[in-house]
This record gives structure tokens, C-alpha cells and sequence, in this order.
């Protein structure tokens, strides 16, 4: 394998479906990863690039139903799959009711985690209606979010599961407002 | 949409669907891909550099090394004293030497293996202490020493019935934003160049960037690009420059994007340090003073090295009164990675050490830690040992109050404990079908234990900082608010330059300009420097300063509304905005806004600037020099599995004064993700290196709290209102996680019994 090998040159052809929609790609490296793929090539930017190493979750999809991390999948190895990303959840201009819940429990902040933990949570959601605490959290424990300290992500776990009733106000649970002055 | 609700994030749905435009996802027809050659050698002279071979290697258009820096090669945020690439010397391991643009990111980081860099290598000075000595050799021309603050207050000779020492050290933290450093430059044709970019300040880079491409400020534009955490990482410039030069000089956009290995040498840590301390007090625990020496290795370049060891010294003695201190902070060049800011910006470092101090000092004294800390408590009125009295509300007292009245957590689920603070599995409680939760213990999912060997303990720290900049720095932020119909209904545009770091600074500007225009359709258009500068993401400031400045615009855009009003309608005074309509002192109804504005469009621009701070005295340390104060209480709770040396966080308690939540949402936010980071430095966050080689630049390495890692936090939040400020709105993002760490280290010192004099543990 050389650099003659590089894109233009004598590079994999890839068809797959994503989101549902046939896609071919070729001159394809052997070498990139589907996230790659579906980011530079399929212009499908919501998979996320944050460790590109499978420790933190930000680009996770599903590949024939099965959660996984582009990033530890090769471009090559989608052939004849069918791959579902973050875009793929929702129906244009509505948001899937994962995604509906991470943004009313304030679960997004610079949000570049979100995708792939709506993905996650969807993945969660779809084996156990009704997850525990401790299923939650062992369920996204492959997903890193820098900025929220998680909390809020618990929160739009158990609402998208409709474990809490929808409020206009989520708090953390015994968080309290002491307003004085003012 | 208004000050004081948990308004939704307007750029909430685009991040949630995935849609979201991150500095990362940018891309445009033909761009080329730009990667960096870097020093593998922390300490090296540069003999020359052959570029051939990468300028003959397949698809690539460039290869460019310091000869080819347009303007002057130097950039600093504080100090001008680091190279945009390399020239004789290398000071540090992965420091930038040359560039490579071409049309594959793969050929790109193949082609930069391609240039051939002759080193002549050289004994790293890697000891911050070692950098200290006279006969070390000089790194930079003004010699090792960065700055040195001396803090004298009060009584320089003062001596103390009880006197605890102690000695701590501080390891490497990442900031570890999640979206890498990235951007995409496009040349205009004409010679300037347009630069895409997620930064903590557009500003800053443009003048940065202007010295060093050679340009006038008006030929660099930046356009905020979608930013993936900050914390502090995106002050100084890492790529800004580098994808400047190559598609000046290929005519062609040029994207770069760090992979994270590269994001680990691409941007500054937080300052590892040593800190020495020695508190002296009367019998009844009042402190009689502090004497301190501080040590923070800066790494090879300056970054904003001087301004985090003023935050270090002037807040080194934690809030608390302190009539006697004496001083020394000291930050050096070494031949480590570069540090600068990170979330807390030195007073995360010194927290351990003076909060180790207090709990040292309650167990001399045979006293209850929180109650030395409550007979010590800074309140408003106090002065501090920089000479600085305390304007406004300083609760330290009741935020350590709240913290201590919470609710104890439960012992794991099926478990008890007695009253040496073990952990017992109650009798019958064995095994799965017993209700003993083994994942509730230390060691979690690896069940390494039904309870044996577990101690719990309870920890507090409670410390402050700085809002906004300081020691004279003329801060200060612009907005430009525009108002106009659209639609035949009346809307609201605010402009800044502001970064969104995932904060909710887009949320709280929008919530403001509903408050003082009462207009529903408020947008807050991308940031770009199109506008006057804002400032920097960082320091706490800018809910503060850029919401002052949208508040002023706003308040200058309601004048002309308002006047409009007057005297096309000769209508009374009093009248004020409602809901879209411009309305009476008895709320009725005067005119619709749209109807008023017609074609007009209200234009206006304002800067904020708040009270002037001063630069401390050289000797002394004495000065007004900090806007501000923003205080936060911890108490951590934690089970140690003391034969394995497991560690579970049970809980975290915080209380925070935040003057007022502008949104409370976005508040919680902050203080739940400030803590993890806190607890993050605690507990498992260092960067490791070694003989100025980083060991661990990868995610798989560098472990970051996970979902599993981080538990409850129970908070109460103050609004007690700052009389000086916007809405009485006091920085939030920063205290969080300047307690939390040293709360955590506490209680795993009750559990164990032991010193632990490093973090993280």
C-alpha cells in the first residue's frame, strides 16, 4: 500500500444505505474510517470526530442495527450495510423524542457529545423501555461529555423514557433556588 | 424570553439533530488539507530543514517552514515570545516547525513525516525547581523566571500560638474539549484571507494574526465557527495561523483539524505546580497568617502564564480573613508542554493547598474543620491580602452551612455503616437476590468487593476567584442590537463578537435583549469581527461584560423607540415595550411596534465597560486589582475501598452565589460540569510527562470522568445580587471547579487516614 493508493487513484468503491439512502463512494483509501466516509465523503457531519479511537462515543451509529463507533469501523468494511446517524433519527423538521428530551433537560451544552449520545440513548431505549439509574449510566458509559457533568443527561434519559413528567423547569433532583435581594 | 427563566438554547435543535456546524464539519469545494510537522525532542537546535521529499510526494501543494512566516514569527497572549513555527530552537516536544498542505488529509499527515528535520538535540530542563537555579541554562532571552508576585500583608514577622506545614503537588490538567482545534482559511484573492474558526476571542487571534501573516487587521476576518468546549484551550492560537499561511500561499481553502493525539501538543494545560505553605492561628483557630511559595511550571512559552500565578498568589490563602500573609508566587519557563488557562485559571492549584492547610490546622486544634473554616469565613467588609476590601455579597459562611445541612447520602444500597465510618453489607444482604447493589461500591461493574475494607468519608473546601480581568486591563465588550420589522412583526438582532463555548452565552444574550426591548423574535446572529471586540470567553465574564454591552445597546435602542413614540404620538412619558407593542405606564396599549418602526431600522452599538481594576505593586502586592469575586462551597462524599484503593464518588454537595441566575438552567449546568472537571483533576486527570515527553496524548490514556464516574450533585444556588453588576449577575462557570477537587481529596483523606499531598490521588 502506497500513496499512489490515495483518493483518485485505485481506491475502494463503497455502496451503502444511510439513512435509508443508497450512497457509493469511490477512491475510497483503505485506510479511512467510515466516519470518514461519512463526514469528507456523504458530507453527513453529525457523526462526531472527538478522539477518533472508540473511547468516547461522539461518533456512534448504527451499522445494520448494531451500536458502534465509526471511527473503529473501516469505510471499506460499510460495503452492503445499512448505517443510521444522528441525521437519521429524526423526519425533517421534527425532532425525534430523544432529541426533544436532551434539549428541554438543558442535557446540550457546546453539544458535540449530543450526537452520539442521542444515538446511544435511542440504542438504550430501544432494549429497555423503562432503564434504571444504573442502566443509564453503564449504557452511556462509552460516552464522554466534557461540559455537563452528566446529570442533565440522566434527566433526558428517564424524560425521553417518559419516566418524568414533562415540566417547563428541570432541576437536578434536590437542587434548590434560595432567591434573596433583588 | 426573559432574565431569570430556564430558556431553551437557540442553537439546541441544530446541535441535538446533528446539523450543527462545528469548526470541524466545515468544508468547501477544492479545499486542501493542511497537517503539521513537530518537534519530537522537547529541547533541540533546528539545523535545517529538507522539504523535497514531502514537496514531491503525491497530491501535495505545499510545504512551509518558519522562512515563510509573512510577518513577524512570534505570537503570546501576554508576552510575545513564541514562534508560529519554529526557527533555530525547539522548546518543547510537538512544538510546530512546518507545514504541509495537500489534498487528502492522509497525504497531508504522510507528507509531513516526508520532511526531513535535522535536530541537534539538547538536555531538556524539565524541573520547575531546577529552572529556578542560577547556573540552569536560559530558555528565553529574559532568563527562566516568568513572573514572580510577592504578596507582603500585614505583619511580615507575625508569629502563632498553632502552626501546621505542608507541602503539595499539583499534576497536569487537560481541558480536554471534546471538538479539536480546527478551521478552514480561505484566501480572498486580493491578499487577505478569511478565517473560520472556534476561539475564546476573534479579536485576540486578529491581532495576533496580523502581526505574524503581515497583514492589517481589516485583511484577516474571522467568522465564528461552531465551538466543541473551551475551558480555557482555545485562548491562544493553536491552527489559526498555520491554515492562514498555507492558503495565503496555495491560493486554495485550507482546512486543518487536529486529531486528538495532536490536540494534546496543540494547545496549553493547566499549570502542574508546587506549593508550600505554612498557617499559623491562635488557640481559638483564628488565622494569625499565611506564608506561602508557590511554584507553576509554565512549559516553553509564556501563553498566560503571568496572569494565572497572579490569580495563584492573590487567592492563594483561599476566603478567609487573613491578617498577615507573605506571598511568593512563581511561574518559570521549563522545557515542558506550554500551560495557560484552564477553568479556575490558578485558583484550582492553590485550593488543594490551602484547604489541606484548614483540615491540617481543625485536627491541631482538635476543632471541627468546618468550624475553623466558619470562624475564618471572608464576609463583606473584610479586606484581602492583596489589600483589596470586599464590596458586596461574600457568603462563605452560609454556602459552608448549606453544604454541611445537607442530607447525608445513603450507604450503598444493602449496606451500613457504623460508627468508625466502615462499610458493612447487613446481614442477609449477600449476593444479588439480598438487595446488596455490588455496582454501588467502590470498583463498580468489577465487583471487587461486598463491602470489606470500605470506609466512607466526608470532605469540605470551599474557594473563590476573580471575575473578569484584571490588574488593569482595560475589559470591556460590544454590542450591536438592531431593531426592525420583519414580516410585519417587529424583530430584534444582537450582534456580538462573543464566543459560545456551549456556556449559553447565545441564550443569555437573547434573553436579555427580550427583557429590555420586549420584543418576542429575538435572534443573535453568528459571532464574526464584523463587531467590535467582545473580550475572551474566559475569566467568568462574559454573561457580565458582553450581557452589559447587549444591555446598554438595548437600553439605547429602547431610547429611540420610546422617543419615536413621544413624538410621533405625542404620547405621555413612562411608555415602555411589551410584547411587541410599545405600551403606557398602565400597561395599555399605545401603538403596535411594527407600526411605529415601519421601514425604520434602530441601529445601535455599545461597549461596557466595567470599574477600572489596578496592577499590583511589585513588592507588595497590594492593589484593587480584581473586579470582582465568585465563591463556591463543596462537601464530598466518597467510598474508598481502602485494601484495593478503589475509589467511588457518592456525592457531591455545592452551594454558589450567583447573584442572579439569569438562567437557571444553564446554571446548573455550569456548576454540575464545573464540579466534573473538579473532580476529574481529583481523582484521575494528569497529563504524564515525562523528561518533557507526553506518555498519554489519546482519550484511551488520559482518563476523563465517564457517566459512571460522576455522581449526584445536590446544590443551592444564591442570588443575593451584586449591586455593581448587570441584574446583580456574579461568574458562574468558574467556582465549581475550584472546590470540588480539594472537597473530594478531603473526604478520601477522612476515609484513609492518609497525607495526600498530590493530586490527582
Amino acid at each position: 500500500m502506497g500513496l499512489a493508493r490515495l483518493p483518485g487513484r485505485l481506491g475502494v468503491k463503497i455502496a451503502c444505505t444511510v439513512n435509508g439512502v443508497a450512497r457509493e463512494a469511490e477512491g475510497v483509501w483503505e485506510g479511512e474510517s467510515l466516519l470518514y466516509v461519512l463526514r469528507e465523503r456523504f458530507g453527513l457531519y453529525g457523526s462526531k470526530n472527538a478522539c477518533e479511537q472508540g473511547e468516547c462515543g461522539s461518533c456512534s451509529v448504527f451499522l445494520d442495527g448494531v451500536l458502534a463507533c465509526a471511527c473503529l469501523v473501516l469505510g471499506g468494511q460499510a460495503d452492503g450495510r445499512a448505517i443510521v446517524t444522528v441525521e437519521g433519527l429524526a423526519r425533517p423538521q421534527e425532532l425525534h423524542p430523544v432529541q426533544q428530551a436532551f434539549l428541554e433537560a438543558g442535557a446540550v451544552q457546546c453539544g458535540f457529545c449530543t450526537p452520539g449520545l442521542v444515538v446511544a440513548t435511542h440504542d438504550l431505549l430501544q432494549r429497555v423501555r423503562r432503564p434504571s439509574e444504573a442502566q443509564i449510566r453503564e449504557a452511556l458509559a462509552g460516552n464522554i461529555c466534557r461540559c455537563t457533568g452528566y446529570a442533565k443527561i440522566i434527566d433526558a434519559v428517564n424524560l425521553a423514557a417518559g419516566l418524568v413528567e414533562r415540566s417547563p423547569r428541570t432541576r437536578a433532583a434536590g437542587s434548590e433556588f434560595v432567591g434573596k435581594g433583588q | 424570553m426573559r432574565v431569570g427563566e430556564s430558556v431553551r438554547r437557540p442553537d439546541g435543535p441544530a446541535k441535538v439533530a446533528g446539523t450543527f456546524v462545528y469548526s470541524s464539519d466545515l468544508n468547501v469545494e477544492g479545499m486542501l488539507w493542511g497537517a503539521t510537522v513537530r518537534s519530537p525532542h522537547p529541547y533541540a537546535r533546528i539545523v535545517g530543514v529538507d522539504a523535497s521529499a514531502a514537496l514531491a510526494a503525491p497530491g501535495v501543494h505545499a510545504v512551509l517552514t518558519h522562512r515563510d512566516v509573512p510577518g513577524r514569527n512570534r505570537y503570546g497572549l501576554e508576552i510575545q515570545d513564541q514562534p508560529v513555527l519554529a526557527e533555530d530552537v525547539a522548546r518543547y516536544w510537538g512544538e510546530a516547525v512546518a507545514l504541509v498542505a495537500a489534498d487528502h488529509p492522509e497525504q497531508a499527515r504522510r507528507a509531513a513525516q516526508l520532511v526531513k528535520v535535522e535536530y541537534e538535540v539538547m538536555q531538556p530542563l524539565t524541573d520547575a525547581e531546577a529552572a529556578l537555579r542560577e547556573d540552569a541554562p536560559k530558555l528565553h532571552p529574559s532568563g527562566n523566571v516568568l513572573r514572580h508576585i510577592k504578596i507582603r500583608h500585614g505583619d511580615q514577622s507575625a508569629s502563632a500560638d498553632v502552626v501546621v506545614k505542608g507541602e503539595f503537588e499539583i499534576g497536569m490538567q487537560d481541558q480536554a474539549p471534546l471538538g479539536p482545534e480546527s478551521g478552514l482559511a480561505i484566501p480572498d484573492g486580493e491578499g487577505g484571507v478569511d478565517l473560520h474558526i472556534a476561539t475564546q476571542w476573534l479579536h485576540v487571534d486578529v491581532e495576533q494574526l496580523s502581526r505574524a501573516l503581515g497583514l492589517p487587521p481589516e485583511k484577516v476576518r474571522l467568522t465564528m465557527a461552531g465551538i466543541g468546549g473551551a475551558f480555557g484551550a482555545r485562548e491562544d492560537l493553536s491552527m489559526q495561523a498555520h491554515a492562514c499561511m498555507l492558503a495565503l500561499h496555495t491560493g486554495r481553502p485550507v482546512k486543518m483539524s487536529y486529531s486528538r493525539p495532536e490536540s494534546f501538543v496543540g494547545h496549553v494545560h493547566r499549570h502542574p505546580g508546587r506549593l508550600r505553605y505554612e498557617h499559623g492561628a491562635d488557640r481559638d483557630g483564628r488565622l494569625v497568617y499565611v506564608k506561602a511559595r508557590i511554584v507553576l511550571d509554565g512549559g516553553a512559552y509564556a501563553s498566560s502564564s503571568t496572569a494565572v500565578i497572579a490569580n495563584a498568589s492573590c487567592f492563594s490563602c483561599g476566603p478567609y480573613r487573613v491578617p498577615n500573609a507573605t506571598i511568593d508566587g512563581i511561574v518559570v519557563y521549563t522545557n515542558n508542554p506550554p500551560c495557560g488557562a484552564m477553568r479556575g485559571f490558578g485558583s484550582v492549584q492553590n485550593c488543594y493547598a490551602h484547604e489541606a492547610q484548614m483540615d491540617r490546622l481543625a485536627a491541631a486544634l482538635g476543632m471541627d474543620p468546618v468550624e475553623l473554616r466558619l470562624r475564618n469565613a471572608l464576609q463583606t467588609g473584610d479586606t484581602l491580602i492583596t489589600g483589596q476590601r470586599v464590596e458586596g455579597p461574600a457568603p462563605v459562611a452560609e454556602l459552608l452551612r448549606l453544604v454541611k445541612e445537607r442530607p447525608v447520602p445513603s450507604p450503598p444500597r444493602g449496606a451500613q455503616i457504623d460508627s468508625e465510618q466502615r462499610v458493612h453489607t447487613a446481614a442477609g444482604a449477600q449476593g444479588q437476590g439480598g438487595g446488596l447493589d455490588l455496582t454501588s461500591f467502590p470498583g463498580g461493574v468489577s465487583n471487587t468487593t461486598h463491602g470489606e475494607g470500605v470506609k466512607r468519608g466526608v470532605g469540605y473546601a470551599v474557594g473563590f476567584k476573580n471575575v473578569g480581568y484584571s490588574e488593569g486591563f482595560n475589559d470591556y465588550s460590544t454590542a450591536r442590537v438592531r431593531m426592525f420589522v420583519r414580516n410585519g412583526r417587529p424583530a430584534v438582532e444582537v450582534h456580538t463578537a462573543a464566543a459560545e463555548v456551549g456556556q449559553g452565552l447565545v441564550t443569555v444574550q437573547a434573553q436579555i435583549a427580550g427583557t429590555e426591548l420586549g420584543v418576542n423574535d429575538v435572534v443573535v446572529v453568528n459571532a464574526d469581527t464584523r463587531v467590535g471586540s467582545a473580550g475572551s470567553s474566559s475569566a467568568s465574564r462574559q454573561t457580565y461584560i458582553t450581557g452589559g454591552a447587549v444591555k446598554a445597546a438595548c437600553e439605547a435602542v429602547r431610547d429611540r423607540v420610546i422617543a419615536m413614540a413621544r413624538a410621533e404620538l405625542r404620547a405621555p412619558s413612562g411608555l415602555h415595550i411589551e410584547n411587541d407593542n410599545v405600551v403606557s405606564g398602565t400597561g395599555k396599549v399605545v401603538v403596535p411596534l411594527a407600526t411605529l418602526l415601519g421601514d425604520e431600522v434602530i441601529d445601535e452599538t455599545r461597549e461596557f465597560h466595567p470599574s477600572q481594576t489596578f496592577p499590583l505593586d511589585p513588592e507588595t502586592g497590594q492593589a484593587n486589582a480584581h473586579l470582582q469575586f465568585a465563591f463556591a462551597a463543596h462537601r464530598a462524599v466518597v467510598d474508598v475501598d481502602t485494601e484495593l484503593g478503589l475509589l467511588k464518588v457518592v456525592e457531591l454537595a455545592t452551594a454558589q452565589d450567583v447573584g442572579k441566575a439569569v438562567n437557571p438552567q444553564a446554571v446548573e449546568g455550569q456548576i454540575e460540569g464545573g464540579s466534573a472537571q473538579g473532580l476529574g483533576l481529583a481523582v484521575m486527570e494528569e497529563i504524564q510527562v515525562k523528561d518533557g515527553v507526553i506518555r498519554n496524548a489519546s482519550f484511551t490514556d488520559y482518563l476523563l470522568p465517564t457517566i459512571l464516574d460522576m455522581p449526584p450533585v445536590r446544590m443551592d444556588v444564591l442570588e443575593l445580587g451584586d449591586p455593581t453588576s448587570p441584574y446583580g449577575l456574579r461568574g458562574v462557570g468558574e467556582p465549581p471547579t475550584i472546590s470540588s477537587g480539594p472537597a473530594v481529596i478531603a473526604a478520601v483523606r477522612a476515609a484513609t487516614g492518609r497525607a495526600i499531598d498530590r493530586v490527582p490521588v
